[in-house]
């Protein structure tokens, strides 16, 4: 058995690959990377205004929408560095304020989306057959509107208001989820890992949560990012067309919505808050994108 | 026979193929076509053949991770066909999977623990306070130690792999196995290693093993009797030394022709197969070897041949070994 005991001293041919701790990982990438870097920044530093606006604003009540007529219409000033809308409310203050609803209505949307769309793509993408029809014809039934269309009606339908503006962005939202899963799922009901789960007799439902949506993780998380950004700008639609956030209480559309009368004189009362929801969402974006080549760099280009 | 494990009769895998959106015919393909063979209880059972000859799939139908079409399939005189899948998932703990390797076969988010554990924790096997006891006992029936425990599946080697993948397919102490090329994907040290443990583990535990490659060498170093397939079907059962020293079916002898033999001097050249396999979707008339087939008659072309025992223990279906 000399060749059995010559075999056994070349262990070292069989060495295991290094490890790569996810976290680490995405921090080395984000770092080489200067746009990654810059939208990481914004978005950390748009987390720490949403979160101390009322420390940061300077006019803190004219911010949360209450009017002060004595200041109406300043142009930018040291006291007012973006001037004052026509209720004479500190427009600073005011975006800064609005990146509080800003900042919680699309992670509320997005989570609730995920939680809704992810285990039916799910089941869909694994179970195949008459369930899957029927799961992909119900969503193909509310992606054949415009999203923001479909938004706007459900909007509509429910009443004024930004918790019912954010419903109906789930209610719309969702199906996107859906089918990203069941792609996913699909793929993965055909590796050998579920194929041994189900040879040891696991049963469906267990392999869904324990194989199936796990591994789906990393491309809802860059959808997610991405999608952060996306609901911030259809919020700000729906704030526009006066369907979202009410006033007095502050939001980035409505902000632009109510500026554009007096876009030539007064720019900055639309460009600002439009400039705003520009650098987030682009800012989520560029992350979205830094995420998806950190996850896999071969999944989608 | 005595005593078999498997017994399989005429089993079809078809695959139905979407037609054009013109046509109304559906087209199918039969990935494994009529195959009978029975496996008895402690052998190694090698499957060999090309790749896309089926050798896989039929791997697959004998645990019903497939459905069999048509035919019947009998594990320990337990009609498989007729099971409810409650029933099937208890039958499950007595038969297991290990697949080829390429870093698929392991969920890519459990730890080695969670991996092993699971058929326990499915069957509740162990209690949870001595999970870890019991997974560390099967792992270190596969060479494994505790500092693999914690570990995830792309921190290990491919050999670490294959044996964290065996040891999961031991945990609910089957009665039978299938290999589904499980060293192929691994270096020439590394996969003896892991045959050298296969066979141990084998006769330690009486195991039966159906053994799919494409490896000759390796299905001829482990296994008791094999089975020749081509095309979907088995064109040649018989022991593994004598269908290695004698074949009988063309096919088997051209096969065995292309292994390269450290005997022969580099100026004799392997014989290879001329032409290249049929596809499935339209499988030649007649024999389906007979495209390729170096000896052919004119009847090979218009009857198919049926597999046919010439001594005991021997089936060879070829029109020439018969007449």
């Amino acid at each position: 058995m000399a060749i059995k005991e010559s075999i056994s001293n070349i262990q070292s041919l069989d060495t295991p690959p290094q490890s790569r701790r996810t976290l680490v990982h995405i921090a080395q990438v984000i770092l080489r990377d200067p746009l990654a870097l810059l939208s990481t920044i914004i978005i950390i530093v748009f987390f720490f205004v949403a979160v101390f606006a009322y420390q940061l604003a300077p006019f803190p009540e004219q911010g949360a929408g209450k009017s002060n007529p004595a200041t109406a219409m300043l142009d930018p000033s040291p006291e007012h560095p973006i001037g004052t809308d026509r209720l004479g409310r500190d427009m600073l203050s005011r975006i800064i304020i609005a990146s509080r609803p800003a900042l919680v209505v699309p992670i509320v949307v997005v989570f609730l989306a995920v939680i809704i769309g992810a285990p039916l793509g799910a089941i869909a993408g694994y179970k195949g057959g008459w369930l899957d029809e029927v799961i992909m014809r119900i969503t193909d039934l509310f992606l054949a509107f415009p999203f923001l269309l479909l938004a706007m009606s459900i909007a509509t339908a429910l009443g004024r208001g930004l918790d019912k503006a954010a419903i109906a962005l789930i209610v719309s939202w969702w199906p996107w989820y859906t089918r990203l899963t069941r792609s996913i799922a699909a793929s993965l009901s055909q590796r050998y890992f579920v194929m041994a789960a189900r040879s040891i007799g696991v049963r469906d439902s267990v392999i869904i949560l324990r194989h199936i949506l796990p591994n789906c993780i990393s491309p809802i998380l860059v959808q997610a990012t991405i999608d952060l950004g996306l609901v911030i700008l259809a919020m700000g639609g729906l704030a526009f067309l006066g369907l979202g956030t009410q006033p007095p209480a502050p939001d980035w559309g409505l902000m632009v919505s109510d500026g554009r009368t007096f876009i030539f004189k007064q720019w900055w009362l639309s460009t600002y808050p439009g400039l705003a929801i520009f650098i987030v969402v682009l800012a989520f974006n560029l992350l979205g994108d830094t995420l998806r080549d950190v996850f896999d760099p071969r999944q989608y280009r | 026979m005595p005593n078999p494990i498997i017994v399989a009769k005429d089993i079809v895998k078809e695959f139905q193929l979407p037609g054009g959106w013109l046509s109304r015919k559906k087209h199918s393909i039969r990935a494994v076509d009529q195959v009978s063979f029975d496996v008895s209880r402690g052998e190694v059972f090698g499957l060999v053949g090309e790749s896309g000859c089926g050798k896989s799939t039929l791997g697959l139908m004998l645990l019903r991770l497939l459905d069999i079409t048509s035919g019947s399939l009998f594990f320990n005189s337990i009609d498989l066909t007729r099971l409810t899948s409650a029933e099937l998932r208890q039958l499950r703990r007595q038969m297991q999977i290990v697949f080829q390797n390429p870093n698929s076969s392991l969920s890519p988010r459990l730890k080695v623990l969670d991996i092993v554990a699971e058929p326990l924790r499915t069957h509740h096997i162990a209690p949870e306070k001595q999970m870890r006891e019991q997974v560390l006992l099967l792992l270190d029936q596969v060479g494994l130690g505790k500092q693999h425990l914690d570990r995830f599946p792309h921190e290990m080697s491919g050999g670490q792999y294959q044996r964290v993948a065996i040891a999961r397919a031991l945990a609910l102490n089957p009665s039978l196995i299938v290999l589904d090329e499980p060293t192929s994907a691994l270096d020439v040290s590394v996969q003896a290693q892991i045959i050298n443990l296969l066979v141990d583990l084998q006769q330690k535990l009486n195991l039966t093993f159906i053994f799919i490659s494409h490896d000759l060498n390796v299905v001829q170093h482990i296994s008791d009797r094999i089975g020749v397939m081509y095309l979907g079907k088995l064109v040649e059962i018989g022991k593994s030394e004598e269908v290695f020293m004698q074949p009988l079916h063309p096919y088997t002898k051209a096969l065995l022709a292309s292994i390269p033999q450290p005997k022969i001097g580099k100026d004799k050249e392997l014989k290879t197969l001329k032409g290249q396999i049929p596809s499935v979707a339209n499988p030649p008339s007649g024999c389906r070897f007979h495209t390729r087939c170096p000896s052919v008659i004119s009847k090979c072309k218009l009857s198919e041949p049926e597999l046919i025992a010439v001594s005991i223990d021997r089936f060879v279906a070829c029109h020439l070994v018969v007449e």
